[in-house]
This record gives C-alpha cells, structure tokens and sequence, in this order.
C-alpha cells in the first residue's frame, strides 16, 4: 500500500516523470511494432499474419491512423513535454515542487485515460479509426464513410478530447512553476535553455491544445448532436443524401492545423534546448550568445503560431493566402537556422567528450538538418502542389519531427539517467544503439524521399496496380522496410542497458558529466550566482566549470 | 538518375526545373552539414587537442559572431531566393486567373471514383440536385433532368483533353475531401465537399497520365484512380461529337 503511494498514487514530480516515461515506453513499443506491420503490408500485401490473416485496406489504413495518434502525441508530446519536465524542471529552477503538483498529478492520469480509450478502438466492432492522425471530415464525421468510422472513431475523438485537457493542464502547472517557482538569484537570464524550451513550449501547448480541444469537440456535436459545424449540405453516401449542414470541412482543417503546426515546436523545442545544454556540458565551453539561443526559441514560438496554413496550400484556400504563408514559413527557417549554426560551431570549440548522450544530440542536430532543410521546399505553395500527401513530406517529418524528437529523447534518457538510478547506462550498448539507429533510421527514411518525387501519394494500401511506375518502386520499399526491422531491433539494445544498468550500471556519483545546472546539485536550496552554462578553463579556481549552486562569486564574466 | 515521372504540361517544364534547383541546394547543404558533424568528430582527434583545451579562456570572439553571421545571412539569401522564385511560378500557376476560351472540365471526386463532366455544346453545367444522385440508374452526379442545360451535359470516367489548349478545371466532391492529383501534369488540388475548387493548366504533350487521389478518403483510396487523355485537337473533337451523338440518341430512345 505504502508502495502504490509512493511510487504510483503520487504528487511528486519526479515518480509521475517515471509513470510518463513508462507510458510513453508503451506507446512507443506499439506504435513501432505498428509500423512494422504497415512496412510488412506495403512489402507484401499478401503475406498471411498469424491468426490475423491478410491485412485488409481498412486495416492498413486504422495501421497508419493509431500509429500516427500514439506516435505524434502520446511519444513525441508525452516524453519530452510531460516526462522531461517532471524530471528535471523543479530542480533546474531550484524548486523543490511544482506549482500545483495535483494538477500535475491530474494531468498523468487523465493522459493514461485517453491512451487507453484510443487503444480500446482497436477492440470495437468494426475496429480502429481509418481517416489518418488529421481526421478531416466529412469522412470522419459521417460514420457511413467506412469501416472504423463509428465506434472506433468517436473512441479517437474522446482519447484526443482527454489528451488536451491533460496537456494543458499539465503545461500550465509548468508555466506557473517557471514564472513563479524560481530560486533566489534564479534570474531569466540564468535559466538553462531547456527552462526556456519549456516555457515557449507549454504556451504553445495551451494555445495549441485548446484549439484542438474546442475541434473534437465540435466534431463530437457534429456526430451525435446535430450541428454541422464542418458539414455542407448536399452529401451523398453509398446513394443516400446526409442531412443537410451549414458548416464547412475548411474549418476543421483551420482548426486542427493551428494546432497541428505548433504541435511540432512543443515536441522538438524541448530537443533544442537540451541539445545546446548538452553541447555545452559536453564541449566543456559555455553557449555563445546563450542571448541569441534565447531569442530564437521565442522566434519559433511566435512564428509557429503564423504558419499553418502551409499544411493547407493545396486545400483551394486563397491563392494569396498561400502566398503569405510560404512567406511565415521561410521565415521561421531563418531562426532555426541561427540555433543549428551555434550547435556547429560549438562542436568546433573545447574538445568533444564523446559519450553517448553527446552522440544522441548530434543525431539530433544531423537529423534536424536532414529533416529541417526539405522544409524550405515545402514552403513554397507551387512545389507543395507536386509533393503535397507523397512520401516526400511522410520523409520530411519523420526525419525533423519524428528521428530528430526521438534522438533528443534518448540523449535525455541517457543523460537524466543517473538522477533517477544513481547508475550510469553501459557505454558500449548505448554506443551500439546509437550507431545502428543512425544508420537504419537514414536508411528508412531518407530513401522515401526518392518515393515522394516519384509522386507515391500517402496512406496507399497497395502499390502494384494500375499504375505501373510505382511497381519500380517495390526495390526501395523493400528496402525501407528491412531498415525499419533494423531500426526496430536497435531498440532492443537500449530496453536491455535500461534494465541492465539499474542494477549492473557503473556507480554515477552525484555529478557523473560535471555539468552546471541545478538537476545535479547536491543542495536543496541553492542561491544561484551565476549563468546556467559556466564551463572553460577559466570558470572557476580547481575545474573547468562553476555549478549553479557554487558558493563563491564566479570569476569569469557569467552573469 | 530521374526520379520524377515524365512531365506532359506546359508549367510543368518550369516547375521540374525549379524543383532539380531546390534539390540541389539542399542537398549540399546537407552534406556539408553532415560533413561538419563528421569532421567535429575527428577534430577532437587532432594532435594538440587537449592542450587547446585547457589553453584558450574558452569565450568565442568577435571573428566567432562576424563569421556565424555571414553564413546565416548566405543561407537566408538562399532562403529568400527560393521563395521568390517559387512565388514566381505560383503567382503565374493560381493567380493570374483562367485563360480566356479555355476547354472546360468539372471533376467530381465520389468514393472511390473520379467523374468527368463536360458542359456541352451550350457551354453551360447543368443543375445538380443531390437527391438525384444515383449511380444504378445511370445519374451518379444527380444531374436535373428539368434543367435544359443539363440536357447536353458529358459525364465520362476518363478525362479527354486536347493538346495544347488551356484547360479550367472546376473541382467537387460528392461525400468526402478527395485529392486530385496528376503527377504527369504536376497538378494536385483537393475537392473539399461543400466547395467549389478552380484549376488551370496546359496539356502538351500528347499521351495518357494516371489520376490518383491524394488525400485519404476511405478504404478504396489506393484504387481510386482514373486516366487523363491527352489528344491531338482533332481527336478530342471527334471524340466531343461522339459523346454527343450517343445523348441524343440515349435520349431519343429512353424517352417514348
């Protein structure tokens, strides 16, 4: 009893960023597992499964649809905007709570709920939802559109409902704990840049999800009570007329893309700002223009709200619109940019300490490049036009979104683990898992590119067919999908260094990478003197750097 | 090696070259990117690193900023360029408007079909009434038979377009949001239910081209395709007659 109090009916922070993280180890398992049998099912659509049999288009399409939900919010949103900042948000503010840690609480198990009702979906009659992770209507709002789109579908609909509640609630236990939280001489100007991430990341969240909230639930109304909010009149089914509406599918794509963008800022800002405090702790000198890194994450956070629209360029919106939008989106480019140049440069200064948190956060910044630059195609409507719904953009963002959000998680993990074991993860596993990851990973997806420009649209249950050019394509599917179970594989290594390491792991003393920041103090209450990212030779009398909770006044210039 | 599928339309010559340009870009970008990641790597193998190291206050200096900036400021040059001159090619694609006199098509995406429908001789679609819809009875887009303008209305499955002539597309869905999509024309616009979409190009090349669907619209998704012709003037023409003779002669004989 004692047990489940401590460690699962909790208020502490730091046992609910365990729960997170076991939660989005389960998600993570079953999307992936997922998306080996869609890879399975592109390679070979007649291949039998065990008691399943022959995946049936629906099926491949409900495959794409719950893979896309668990990845996008309960992986890439629950790992590093809820897991992350339970960890280690308190103690690098030098809190000791959070703000409203009920809440906060609240916000888990309401997660919880939303991941089990979308996963009951998959157990309905007729099953999980088909209309993909954006759910445009009409298609998911008439349940006589396909199999799926019933029961299945308001399932999705209640889980997404759920999952904004809990998000902002959670993100505005965050903000407050930040803005109100802080320990003496905790100045903004000393605060780590992944306090910074999180602070533009859960305004975001709070924008974003709430936009997302009033959609499902406008949807709901549209299915069970009578509104037509994203419904026209004149809709035909299989020969039956709908209802008549006045509502418009635009609306939902408005909606839902406001949220839809932003949703990708709240899942890789907090990448961003890990990757500089790593660069930093691992180069053993300080982030150049920390003032500049600062500005640029609250750029990405003000532009993320103006570009969603790109998502929508072939949608019939207004020409001009698209115009406007190709511009917001070049735009935002520029800042992510000025971050990736820092985190070039800084590999060049100090000397590299090679371990694998390190190599997790250049797997971040190399994926982010390989997925960032395809963004600037992108935003131009006229070539959007051609590449829109191919496997161009299923490249572009699991490159940027998915790779580069997973890296940044695992350099975490990696990195956050001693605080949690007291044991450092093996070495040479981490460095296996990192390596084959990198590799397989470029080998799933940068060959979709190749697939996008052929004009392979998305969520295509079968490629041979009528038409003929895309059976050329079946040898680079194959190979993407012998990377994928490679990819996939990989993961095995680290689910092992994981157990294995916390009982087996090297003892990791109190600050095992001698970083700066307050997650790794050994005072409760420290006063904070100095910037969050005094590393070099000068930094302090006995060592190349001065922690956060130092006593002494520090030496360099460091405020 | 070409990866694009072969381009049968006027703007499409344009917007190939557009999209080779970006691609080259970024791909060298991305290899001197990865190359410096690569290169970080082996830089801390270099002879006097550790005294490097320890030796330096560790604080960047002005050369750090000035050069940082100037490589932030090319790539954003880029970053301008390429949006202008995408710009170019859209403002040119959707804004400038329908030629005058072009060949006029409406298409209208139904689960999992793609309708064709040519106004006919007096140039004008006729009424459509939803409650009409029925496939059966050989009225899949609900044409209103009361309407006289409907009366020359082609509905075909195959979209017949002559070579060379501008084309204006007028885009519907009957049920759910379709994407209309012809890579061979470079051309995807979604048919949003409740709307009405426009769109313009040019065929030139004569040929047949696949039409897809983009946007996910159900359990037939992947089979909802349908084939563009793209003939000579004279072929479409007889073609146009054809159709319309077989009307009058449907109607003359359905009607006792």
């Amino acid at each position: 009893m004692s047990f489940l109090r401590r460690r699962v009916f909790t208020t502490n922070h730091r046992q609910l960023a365990i729960l997170y993280l076991f939660l989005g180890l389960a998600a993570v398992t079953t999307g992936t597992l997922l998306s080996l049998l869609i890879r399975l099912h592109r390679t070979w659509p007649a291949l039998a499964l065990p008691i399943y049999g022959i995946l049936k288009p629906e099926d491949y399409l409900a495959l794409v649809t719950m893979h896309g939900t668990l990845m996008v919010f309960f992986v890439l949103t629950v790992v590093p905007q809820s897991a992350f900042p339970n960890l280690v948000l308190p103690a690098q503010i030098g809190a000791t709570r959070m703000a409203f840690p009920r809440l906060n609480a609240a916000a888990f198990w309401i997660t919880l709920a939303s991941f089990l009702t979308l996963l009951t979906a998959f157990f309905v009659p007729q099953g999980a939802p088909i209309s993909g992770w954006t759910s445009y209507p009409p298609f998911s709002a008439l349940a006589a559109t396909g199999p799926g789109q019933g029961a299945g579908m308001d399932l999705w609909l209640v889980a997404i409902t759920l999952f904004c509640l809990a998000a902002v609630a959670g993100a505005v236990n965050f903000l407050v704990t930040i803005l109100r939280m802080r320990c003496p001489g905790m100045t903004f100007r000393r605060l780590p840049l992944t306090v910074w991430s999180w602070l533009v990341s859960s305004g975001l969240t709070v924008i974003a999800f709430s936009a997302l909230l009033a959609a499902a639930g406008m949807l709901l109304a549209d299915r069970h009570f009578g509104t037509s909010f994203f419904l026209p009149s004149g809709e035909v089914l299989n020969g039956i007329l709908q209802r008549p509406g006045t509502g418009s599918p635009m609306l939902w794509l408005h909606l839902f893309w406001f949220f839809g963008h932003p949703e990708v800022y709240i899942s890789i800002l907090p990448g961003m700002g890990l990757t500089s405090s790593l660069l930093a702790n691992f180069t053993r000198r300080e982030v150049p223009a920390y003032g500049l890194m600062v500005a640029s994450t609250l750029l990405i956070g003000v532009l993320g709200l103006g570009v969603w629209g790109h998502h929508m360029f072939v949608s019939g919106m207004n020409p001009y619109a698209g115009t406007a939008f190709g511009l917001t989106t070049i735009a935002i480019a520029v800042p992510s940019s000025a971050e990736v140049l820092t985190w070039l440069a800084m590999m060049f200064r100090g000397r590299l300490q090679v371990a694998t948190p390190l190599l997790f956060t250049m797997g971040f910044v190399s994926f982010f490049i390989a997925g960032g630059l395809t963004g600037p195609i992108l935003a131009q409507p006229a070539l959007d036009a051609y590449l829109h719904n191919t496997f161009f953009v299923v490249a572009h963002f699991h490159l940027v979104m998915a790779m580069a959000g997973v890296f940044s998680v695992f350099a975490g993990i990696y990195y956050w683990y001693p605080l949690l074991t007291g044991r450092r993860m093996n070495e040479m596993l981490g460095q296996i898992h990192f390596w084959v990851s990198l590799v397989a990973a470029y080998g799933t997806f940068f060959p979709m590119h190749l697939a996008g420009l052929a004009g392979e649209p998305r969520h295509y249950a079968q490629l041979s067919g009528p038409v003929a050019h895309f059976a050329n394509l079946i040898p680079v599917e194959r190979g993407i999908t012998w990377s994928a179970f490679l990819l996939a594989a990989a993961q095995i290594v680290f689910l092992i260094n994981i157990f294995w390491s916390a009982r087996r792991g090297l003892p990791a003393g109190t600050n095992p990478w001698r970083a700066t920041t307050l997650e790794w103090s050994p005072i409760v209450h420290p006063i904070v003197r100095s910037g969050a990212y005094v590393y070099g030779p000068k930094a302090s009398p006995e060592q190349d750097f001065l922690p956060q909770w130092a006593a002494e006044e520090p030496t360099a210039r460091s405020s | 090696m070409n990866w694009l599928p072969p381009n049968g339309a006027l703007d499409g010559v344009r917007l190939d070259q557009l999209l080779r340009w970006n691609l080259a870009v970024v791909f060298w970008l991305f290899v001197a990117a990865q190359a410096l990641l690569v290169a970080a790597l082996l830089w801390r193998l270099r002879p006097g690193a550790a005294r490097a190291a320890t030796g330096n206050s560790g604080r960047p200096g002005k050369a750090f900023f000035a050069g940082e900036a100037l490589v932030l400021l090319a790539i954003t040059g880029l970053y301008i360029a390429m949006d202008v001159t995408g710009h170019q090619l859209w403002a040119a694609r959707r804004e400038a408007g329908p030629a005058e006199h072009p060949v006029q098509v409406e298409v209208t995406g139904v689960q999992f079909e793609w309708y064709f429908r040519y106004p006919g001789s007096d140039g004008v679609y006729g009424r459509i009434r939803p409650a009409l819809v029925s496939a059966p009875n050989g009225n899949p887009l609900g044409l209103d038979p009361t309407d006289p303008h409907s009366a020359d209305d082609i509905v075909s499955s195959v979209l017949m377009l002559p070579a060379g002539r501008p084309v204006d597309l007028r885009l519907r869905s009957q049920d759910v949001i379709h994407g209309f999509f012809i890579p061979g024309m470079r051309l995807k616009q979604d048919a949003i239910p409740g709307m009405i979409g426009h769109l313009q190009f040019t065929p030139t090349v004569p040929g047949d081209y696949v039409i897809l669907c983009s946007q996910v619209c159900g359990l037939g998704h992947a089979r909802m395709q349908a084939r563009l012709r793209v003939v000579s003037e004279l072929e479409y023409d007889r073609w146009i007659a054809g159709r319309e003779k077989s009307l009058v002669a449907d109607a003359s004989g359905a009607r006792p």
